[in-house]
């Protein structure tokens, strides 16, 4: 009874960071991204600063016609949405935010996470094919080849970081972390980034999104519910990169003074607002530049770490 | 930069087939799109993302303002003259009261020659501070637009003050201008002006070097002399092929002839360069308006309009005004029977000239260049229908 009581309140206490982390996130960017424009951002809904400003919008977009085209696969742009959700919910399960505050202690914890977050581009391809419309199809086919772009050095960089703690379980690659993986592993945090970046679909590497060229891209025809359900993955996206990239780069819990999951929040949200940083910041790449980019740039750096990570291994062990 | 095509490219060569063949996709950029700014269309015909045919497809916008020239006297013919490029209505009047004045044969003060030549300025930084603004958020940079606006609320606000237009402003008049300049805007049209110069640099440094926005401009949509010469394209877009011809100081109009017009070019032809002739166009204009400050400031008080006849009959005859607008050359051929409107006034606008060279231009770019292209191309819809 215990046990099951305990994977209850680990699985509430996920749903529930899932569904509050992506908002608060979300009103960072809307705030941040305002002060840094001069301007002010949401002011009027709930008050405070607008502090309730995604929530006037989730209700907003609850209230929605939700439009599915004639022409539209319907199924296929049903389910679409939720697939581009879902693997972020999932992947939020095994990360940890403290010693032992973890939703489930996989021993392969990173291929799963690698593995599971790749699902969650099918959903764009998905909208993108599904719509019946051009321009969600150029998106679509925009995700698929930023597919073949990142996926590589971002498994480049993550092996870099396996090898170096000699396990694939996430609390385990933690607790080996030391403050001198910082210079050690810099360049594979670098490509992991990057490459995470592009993965979301965030700018720079919003080509598949790209409003000024393709509308939405494979968001398009989407309207209500369902539109929300991919900003919301879009957002949720961002807190599982900043958390992988705290877990397996910047030490997770570890931290002076402070209890480790307030450090584990604190090294996510200095993530996440480095990634809105980057939107107020740079204009969109292109497709073919991105993929240059991966293949001239990220990888061989991503394969430079591997041999450092390498060699530091053999002169140490 | 070489390219090689591997996959299903180079496999449908090899195969021959037509199991492999690829059918092109017709794609209509607009009339309802958010990168046309109003409601240009653009036919593409695309390879994957490649574009192999561009056609231009203009007239959703068409008003017959030509035709509505014809049955409106000459006070009102300004309203509908600053209408068509919304982004410079003080230019747009000019052309049809220099047209309406030389056949008159009518002097205006001096003081209205130099008010003119500044308010025109002035519309010119409005007009290239909103391209500033708007093209690096095609490219999806959404801060500089935010800048560029913030620098035109400060010259929109003067501009409002004397005319109570932000946009049509409505202030020229046959014969000169609507109303005396009010007290002390001299100096606060010097201050916004010193302001605007003071912060530009904010756009400039956030993104005419950064990395992302040269990849995206240098070499993209290069447009030769000669192509430009066959098509009048021209103001900016042809400076920056290199073209050295600016009415304002090669057949100036106003005070220009005065003033110390520094024409700005470049060579490359690419969106950067596009870009770079905007930018520093709005240094020229701003040194320019400061020029035509200190004149007014100087000058002995007197009239600024003509008083005019209640009804203004214009003498039989014919000319063509044409001015340096911030989009180009913008002229207006206006013939007169003598009666109190004209018998035909014909417009030639920038942007029309500009947009069809598009269909050049566009072919074997991608569909993100053929945003970074039409962006770069500086043109507002009104403008090109008319």
């Amino acid at each position: 009874m215990a046990e099951v009581l305990d994977l209850a309140i680990r699985l509430i206490l996920i749903v529930a960071a899932f569904l509050v982390l992506p908002l608060v996130i979300g009103q960072t960017e809307h705030k941040v991204m305002a002060h840094m424009q001069s301007r002010l951002g949401p002011m009027y809904a709930g008050g405070f600063h607008g502090w309730a400003q995604l929530i006037a919008d989730g209700v907003k977009f609850m209230q929605k016609e939700d439009v599915i085209p004639a022409a539209a696969d319907r199924r296929i742009f049903a389910i679409a949405p939720a697939v581009a959700l879902v693997p972020y919910l999932v992947v939020l399960a095994v990360i940890p935010v403290g010693p032992g505050l973890v939703g489930a202690d996989l021993n392969v914890g990173l291929f799963f996470v690698l593995a599971v977050m790749g699902v969650g581009v099918l959903g764009s391809i998905m909208a993108g094919w599904s719509s019946g419309n051009k321009f969600s199809l150029l998106g679509g086919m925009r995700s698929a080849a930023q597919l073949v772009s990142y996926e590589l050095p971002l498994v480049l960089a993550t092996s870099s970081v396996a090898m170096a703690a000699g396990t694939l379980s996430l609390p385990g690659i933690v607790e080996a972390w030391e403050w001198w993986w910082l210079p050690w592993q810099a360049i594979g945090l670098a490509v992991f980034f990057i490459a995470g970046l592009a993965e979301l679909r965030r700018p720079p590497f919003d080509m598949p999104i790209a409003e000024s060229e393709i509308i939405m891209g494979p968001m398009t025809e989407y309207t209500g519910i369902r539109f929300a359900l991919f900003m919301l993955a879009e957002y949720a996206g961002i807190v599982v990169l900043s958390a992988l990239t705290t877990v397996l780069f910047l030490g997770g819990w570890h931290g002076p003074v402070l209890p480790g999951p307030v450090w584990t929040l604190i090294k996510v949200f200095a993530l996440a607002f480095i990634v809105i940083w980057v939107r107020v910041s740079y204009p969109r790449l292109r497709e073919d530049q991105l993929q240059k980019l991966a293949w001239v740039g990220l990888v061989p750096l991503a394969l430079l770490q591997l041999a450092i990570t390498g060699v530091v291994r053999v002169f140490t062990a | 930069m070489t390219e090689r095509i591997v996959g299903i490219g180079a496999g449908a060569q090899a195969v021959g087939g037509k199991e492999l063949a690829t059918e092109d996709m017709v794609l209509n950029i607009g009339p309802q799109h958010p990168s046309t700014h109003g409601v240009l269309r653009l036919r593409l015909t695309l390879d994957g993302e490649r574009i192999t045919a561009a056609e231009p497809i203009v007239g959703y916008m068409h008003r017959g303002a030509e035709k509505l020239f014809e049955v409106r006297d000459y006070r009102q013919i300004l309203v509908l003259a600053n209408r068509h490029d919304w982004l410079s209505a003080f230019a747009n009047e000019l052309g049809v009261v220099i047209a309406v004045e030389r056949l008159l044969g009518m002097e205006v003060p001096v003081r209205a020659v130099w008010a003119r030549t500044l308010l025109a300025e002035l519309n010119r930084v409005l007009s290239h501070l909103m391209f500033l603004g708007s093209y690096p958020l095609e490219l999806g940079a959404i801060t500089p637009i935010f800048y560029a606006f913030r620098e035109r609320e400060t010259v929109q606000a003067v501009m409002e003050e004397i005319s109570g237009g932000r946009m049509h402003y409505m202030f020229n008049r046959v014969g000169g201008l609507k109303d005396d300049l009010p007290a002390g805007w001299l100096d606060r049209a010097g201050k916004a002006v010193a302001d605007v110069r003071r912060r530009l640099p904010d756009i400039e440094n956030l993104i005419l070097a950064n990395e992302i926005f040269l990849a995206r401009t240098k070499g993209v949509g290069v447009l030769d002399r000669d192509t430009i010469m066959q098509y009048g394209v021209s103001g900016p877009i042809a400076r920056a092929s290199g073209v050295d011809f600016d009415l304002r100081r090669d057949e100036p109009y106003l005070a220009y002839g005065e003033l110390p017009v520094k024409v700005v070019t470049r060579t490359a032809g690419d969106c950067h360069a596009r870009f770079e002739v905007l930018l520093d166009q709005v240094k020229v204009s701003l040194d320019l308006a400061d020029a035509c400050l200190a004149r007014l400031r100087e000058l002995p008080p007197g009239p600024i309009n003509q008083r005019l006849p209640k009804v203004l009959k214009v003498p039989e005859g014919h000319t063509y005004a044409w001015t340096e607008n911030p989009l180009g050359l913008n002229g207006y051929y206006l013939v007169s029977r003598g009666e109190k409107t004209p018998w035909r006034m014909k417009l030639r606008s920038a942007s029309f000239n500009n947009i069809q060279v598009l269909r050049e231009m566009m072919p074997g770019h991608l569909v993100a260049d053929m945003v970074a292209i039409l962006g770069s191309m500086f043109f507002v819809v009104g403008d090109i229908d008319k």
